[in-house]
């Protein structure tokens, strides 16, 4: 039972992924996330790092911060993970959702990564403040 | 993330052991690349191993579908657990691929 709350700041290189994923894996199973749920969130994350390692400062680096904040009471827990960066304004959730009913040699490659994030999460948010892009995620256990 | 690759006369397998993910997804696109070539009928992806596919992994997964399409082979997948077959789902790539 508690709240806890940590932080992690990289340059968000995709050389850094292992530890952003690290990090999170080891304060989930701290707190009894069952792994399956685990899984759904190191996965959701690393889409977003990635587009953001990828994506958000062009061809400089800059940091990404990584907040997590888990809630746990007897029986549940909540996860809060909130994805930041200083990069150029860009609001994944608007992207069209690909089409999933395409055969395979119909299937363009790519945008499944955004899809997974809002399929698999419980909670999506995104807004741009003073200048960052602060993507939210949340996942109930 | 390690593969262990066999081949057999026209069938090549390949077992992922690990995480696909967007680090380790290039190596299997590359050994792809590199097995699935004319002759290759059948192509078996063993996942009993794989606990976590990321987006890239899909991608990977999606373009050797293509390569055995284009072959006139057979790609199957088999032994998928039970979160992997999660992502196929919620990505459409249940219906796409071949299951055994």
């Amino acid at each position: 039972m508690g709240n806890i709350l940590k932080e992690l700041v990289v340059e968000a290189t995709l050389d850094n992924l292992d530890k952003v994923t690290g990090f999170l894996e080891e304060n989930l199973m701290a707190a009894d996330c069952p792994m399956k749920t685990t899984m759904k969130i190191l996965v959701s994350v690393e889409e977003v790092y990635v587009n953001v390692s990828s994506y958000a400062y062009g061809k400089e680096t800059g940091k990404c911060t990584i907040l997590l904040e888990i809630e746990t009471n007897e029986d549940n827990g909540l996860a809060r993970i909130t994805i930041k960066d200083k990069g150029k304004a860009f609001n994944p959730l608007e992207q069209e959702d690909p089409d999933i009913t395409l055969k395979a040699d119909d299937r363009p490659i790519g945008g499944l990564g955004i899809l997974m994030v809002k399929k698999s999460m419980d909670k999506v948010d995104y807004k741009y403040l003073c200048g960052e892009n602060i993507l939210v995620v949340e996942k109930i256990w | 993330m390690e593969i262990i690759k066999k081949e057999h006369d026209e069938e090549v397998t390949m077992s992922i052991v690990g995480r696909l993910d967007t680090n380790s997804a290039p190596t299997l696109t590359k050994e792809l690349e590199e097995s699935l070539v004319d002759g290759v009928e059948v192509f078996v992806l063993d996942m009993s191993e794989c606990d976590y596919v990321a987006s890239s992994g899909l991608r990977a997964i999606l373009s050797a579908q293509k390569k055995m399409n284009s072959l006139h082979g057979k790609m199957i997948v088999r032994n998928v657990i039970g979160d992997v077959m999660e992502v196929f789902e919620m990505t459409g790539f249940a219906d796409i691929l071949t299951f055994e």
